[in-house]
């Protein structure tokens, strides 16, 4: 029987996704996850592994414009996608997110600070009213071991006003 | 994780070939408990079948008195879709609270049900909605098919299309989530309808399980009150080092009240 195989290429054409609105093949073995793929393939290391049990959310990435654990995503569940990492916000200036993330200090090591950006643009995207208690809820599949929140939740309150104004 | 391979599948008819077709493959869908399960090298399939692609899978209609939920529709569509907020408000509220953001935007319902956690949220509302699971081989209702731990009626390579959910007269879900995983210590799903109110329990035992005595009691008087001086038995109940089987029994009752009153807002 002819079946796509991903380990046997020959027959049908290579998977591919958009990773920050570039096209890549994706090669590698099928068990590559998303998070691997993207660091070790791309060398795009802004995104993080963490816990790699999809708790801590440092590896959170956009995926067709929604927030998902790349730990806990085969490259290959992705293909078709448009996936942006952190590395994909940056224009000549900050992101706004990013903006707000320095200017309330809402990082001290930076290593879960990806993921919390990436989380706060998909909540702002998806909630018309963001408040402190839905940020809160929001946040619920995102770790920091540094701030204790309170700068994290200031920030992305601050992001999505600014967000909302323009 | 041990090595695989993977197979897209486009349309339910390829994905059955495949599935018949391999040693030992399984069904991937949000993979959001199947890819952990890997990864901790507890599950070794020779080949994975990835079914997220089939649209047919994917719809959500209320027709007449039946919700139908296609099996690969994920947990934050549920909660944020605006038929099932009309149709069972409750079901909706479940949705929203399974794992974090990031596991809803993936997680099915499909999914969920099928590997059937004794911690899970979505078996509690198909067990007192009295859902009836949709497969590619029959349908099967949801007291016929959450068997045992981990356990379901399914049968090898059978996969669920989609559940029908009867529309209650109203409807909760109380969960007192773990606060590591998420998952539930104790669950409790209340539905009235016409002919009675049912009372199913996740988290508590080894499999989501129908409370009679606290329904028989609501079915009565459907006031948290008709609760009082019901109690519950801890015996056959889950006793492990995140709650003891007394502690899941008074859950129960407070849940199970919460339920109630959520619900009676809800009317």
């Amino acid at each position: 029987m002819d079946s796509p195989n991903f380990d046997d290429a020959s027959d049908m054409s290579i998977p591919t996704m958009s990773v920050n609105n570039k096209p890549v093949q994706i090669d590698g073995e099928a068990r590559t996850l998303l998070v691997h793929f993207l660091r070790d393939t791309l060398g795009l290391t802004g995104t993080h592994v963490g816990c790699d049990t999809s708790q801590c959310g440092a590896c959170v990435v956009m995926m067709d414009g929604r927030a998902v654990k790349s730990c806990t995503v085969l490259a290959l569940q992705a293909q078709g996608s448009d996936i942006t990492t952190i590395e994909g916000l940056i224009s000549e200036d900050l992101h706004p997110v990013q903006a707000a993330f320095q200017q309330h200090h809402a990082l001290q090591c930076g290593f879960c600070t990806p993921g919390m950006i990436l989380t706060a643009l998909d909540m702002i995207h998806r909630n018309p009213v963001l408040d402190e208690e839905k940020i809160r809820h929001e946040l619920e599949g995102n770790l920091c071991r540094c701030t204790g929140y309170q700068n994290i939740v200031k920030a992305i309150k601050s992001a999505a006003d600014q967000i909302r104004s323009e | 994780m041990y090595a695989f391979n993977y197979h897209r599948a486009e349309t339910l008819d390829q994905a059955q070939d495949l599935l018949a077709h391999y040693d030992d493959p399984k069904i991937l869908a949000g993979g959001h408990t199947l890819l952990p399960t890997m990864k901790q090298r507890l599950a070794n399939p020779s080949d994975l079948v990835d079914i997220a692609a089939i649209s047919a899978l994917k719809d959500i209609q209320h027709v007449g008195s039946m919700l139908s939920i296609g099996a690969l529709e994920t947990h934050a569509h549920v909660a944020t879709s605006p038929i099932v907020q009309q149709a069972i408000p409750g079901l909706a509220a479940l949705a929203g609270q399974i794992g974090d953001p990031h596991v809803r935007n993936r997680g099915t319902l499909g999914g969920s049900i099928a590997n059937n956690d004794p911690a899970a949220d979505y078996p509690a509302a198909c067990l007192a909605l009295s859902a009836l699971i949709h497969t590619t081989r029959r349908h099967i209702k949801a007291q016929d098919f959450f068997i045992d731990l981990f356990e379901t009626a399914l049968e090898e390579h059978e996969i669920i299309t989609r559940v029908e959910f009867p529309v209650p007269e109203t409807s909760a879900y109380a969960k007192f989530p773990n606060p590591a995983s998420r998952y539930a210590l104790v669950g409790v799903y209340v539905a009235k309808t016409r002919n009675g109110v049912d009372v199913a329990v996740t988290g508590a035992g080894p499999v989501v399980f129908l409370a009679t005595d606290l329904a028989e009691a609501l079915t009565r008087s459907f006031m948290p009150g008709a609760l009082d001086g019901v109690s519950i038995n801890p015996e056959q109940l889950n006793d492990d080092l995140h709650a003891s089987a007394a502690y899941r029994a008074h859950l129960i009752g407070i849940m199970t009240r919460q339920a109630v009153t959520t619900a009676l807002a809800r009317v």
